[in-house]
């Protein structure tokens, strides 16, 4: 055996000092969303980071300002298509602000049930995905089952199971089947096992500790500075949600707790998105209780502005068909004005600000998205870390390429 | 000019109401229309103010009036929407930006966070911010001809092919 080679100072200056520009993405399978990172490398750290978005760029607000203030509904689906009825939730309220519409309480009711159920499935994909990407395969199938059992109950509710286009100006589609309850807290059951499951393998695993404790840091300070909302910032210890802080629907009403976190590295991140489906679970049995209570209604505004005539009507009166055909061609007219309106996605602050010019078109439908505002920090949060830190800092900062590139 | 109870829009107009063109509160949402030339000044006044402490820049966008039927005035407008993570309160700001020379103040020194959404206004709307760190196209590629958010950026208009790229 020869001596083993030993570096000295003569030799360093052979070495490769240079760092090294990796590309990864925009299809990379560690990363849930069509985003392209180009890393510079010094060995295994991230010297620095720039994050190329716009891969899923479809023109959402160029789109929505060439069709009727309805048409825009369908379109919002497909922003966070993991939990699609938030958005529709979103830009409704912000085309009601504009309109001043109060809609029936059955209907905030059963937004806020469709709404909670949607940020579950959302939280789901996020904490399956995470396991995922740290390949565990096990915990993201549990992750997974549960997300269908949500998508199960969309589907009952709303007939679509990830692009529900439930929710109406002044209301939504339609009220909920007599058998929905039932089936709901079957499955809020069954749920709630498969995240006991998903916990007993993944909360104290030390491989999945190990790659999350301590990893993709920021201050709060710096957080809100950057804008960032939703679980980020509230596992940084900043217990911002738009939920309790400016109510909305009837989030007011029920009984929640927000979760926070201490330091806000990932592990918090994963803490609090896990908590928050607990919380969402409560809510929506809260919804169920209330629903059952409140008994038959109204779940659509009785405004002719928005409002389509009863079928039976339109077949045999004038007014109404006369009604239901300006309904259809023109959709309703928009008082001119702007309004914001946020609400608290499953990533954060979903803010719709909309111009009407007071006509049946939208003049501007902006977006907050999220999703892209919550990614900007990342260079940030992984500069010094290494590689590996990047995959679950992605997993928990969960950009949505379609909210984020719109 | 009124500011129809909103603190922060009382202490704005109390400290810099010769920079305010007009307020309004509609839907509940008070707003500020203020000079473009001292847009920056104030967003750090709104900042850095106890009484207003709007230490999130929570969303920025411009909107292009271009043949709107009753907008009077420069073509674009920058909008800012402002949130206070202490006291929950909500500001709007906006300024006019015209068609030439299309450009106004960048406020990414004021709050990071306006970084991308900068970049995002002058990829979709070609407003220029000046003194941005950084200002590139971001969801649409180099090449692409036009602003596609304007009003006179027809949504069938076709864009040439860039064929591969290394």
């Amino acid at each position: 055996m020869s001596e083993p080679l030993r570096r000295s100072p003569e030799h360093e200056g052979d070495l490769h000092a240079e760092t090294q520009i990796l590309n990864m993405g925009p299809s990379h399978p560690a990363t849930h969303g069509t985003v392209k990172f180009l890393i510079e490398l010094d060995g295994e750290n991230i010297v620095d980071l720039d994050i190329q978005v716009g891969y899923l760029h479809r023109g959402f607000e160029k789109e929505c300002e060439s069709g009727t203030w309805y048409q825009a509904i369908p379109y919002t689906d497909r922003l966070n298509y993991n939990s699609a009825i938030l958005a529709n939730i979103g830009y409704c309220l912000a085309v009601e602000k504009l309109l001043a519409i109060e809609t029936p309480e059955r209907c905030q009711w059963l937004r806020t049930m469709a709404g909670e159920l949607s940020r579950l499935g959302d939280h789901l994909t996020r904490c399956g995905a995470a396991c995922l990407e740290l390949q565990a395969m096990t915990p993201f199938l549990y992750g997974i089952e549960a997300r269908e059992l949500t998508w199960d109950l969309m589907e009952i509710l709303c007939g679509a199971r990830v692009t529900s286009n439930y929710v109406r100006i002044g209301g939504v589609k339609h009220d909920m089947q007599p058998d929905f309850p039932g089936r709901c807290r079957e499955n809020i059951a069954k749920i709630r096992g498969l995240l006991g499951d998903y916990d007993d393998v993944v909360t104290q695993n030390r491989l999945f500790v190990d790659r999350l404790r301590g990893t993709g840091m920021l201050p709060k300070e710096e957080l809100i500075r950057y804008g960032v909302t939703g679980p980020l910032l509230r596992a940084a210890g900043v217990p911002l949600d738009l939920r309790k802080d400016q109510p909305y629907l009837k989030y007011a009403e029920v009984d929640f707790d927000v979760p926070i976190g201490e330091v806000g590295d990932n592990y918090d991140r994963y803490l609090v998105c896990v908590e928050e489906m607990q919380q969402s679970l409560r809510i929506v049995e809260q919804c169920l209780v209330a629903l059952e209570k409140l008994g038959p209604g109204p779940v659509n505004v009785d405004d002719p502005r928005v409002r389509w005539p009863a079928k039976g009507r339109v077949f045999n009166a004038m007014e109404e068909l006369i009604q239901q055909f300006k309904a259809v061609t023109e959709g309703p007219m928009v008082p001119a004005g702007e309004a914001y309106q946020a609400i608290e996605s499953a990533n954060g602050e979903l803010g719709f600000y909309l111009v009407s010019d007071g006509s049946a078109q939208p003049w501007k439908v902006r977006c907050r998205p999220p999703s892209l505002i919550n990614l900007q920090p990342m260079p940030k949060m992984l500069r010094g870390a290494m590689l590996a830190d990047l995959i679950p800092t992605f997993d928990f900062v969960n950009m949505i390429g379609g909210e984020c590139d719109r | 000019m009124e500011d129809f109870g909103s603190p922060a829009l009382r202490r704005l107009l109390e400290a810099h109401g010769g920079a305010l063109l007009a307020t309004h509160a509609q839907h509940g949402d008070a707003t500020a229309i203020v000079e473009p030339a001292r847009v920056v000044e104030l967003l750090r006044f709104l900042r850095d103010d106890p009484a207003c402490a709007f230490d999130m820049l929570a969303d920025l966008c411009a909107v292009d009036y271009l043949r709107h039927p009753e907008h009077r005035g420069a073509r674009f407008e920058v909008v800012y929407h402002l949130l206070s993570t202490g006291t929950l309160q909500r500001l709007r700001i906006k300024a006019a930006v015209p068609e030439l020379p299309c450009q106004i103040d960048s406020c990414v020194e004021v709050w990071p966070a306006a970084n991308w959404m900068e970049r995002e206004v002058f990829d979709l709307y070609g407003i220029r911010f000046r003194n941005h760190p950084d200002l590139r196209r971001i969801l649409l590629y180099e090449e692409f001809e036009g602003h596609p958010l304007r009003k006179d950026y027809p949504k069938e208009r076709r864009q040439p092919l860039i064929g591969p790229r290394n």
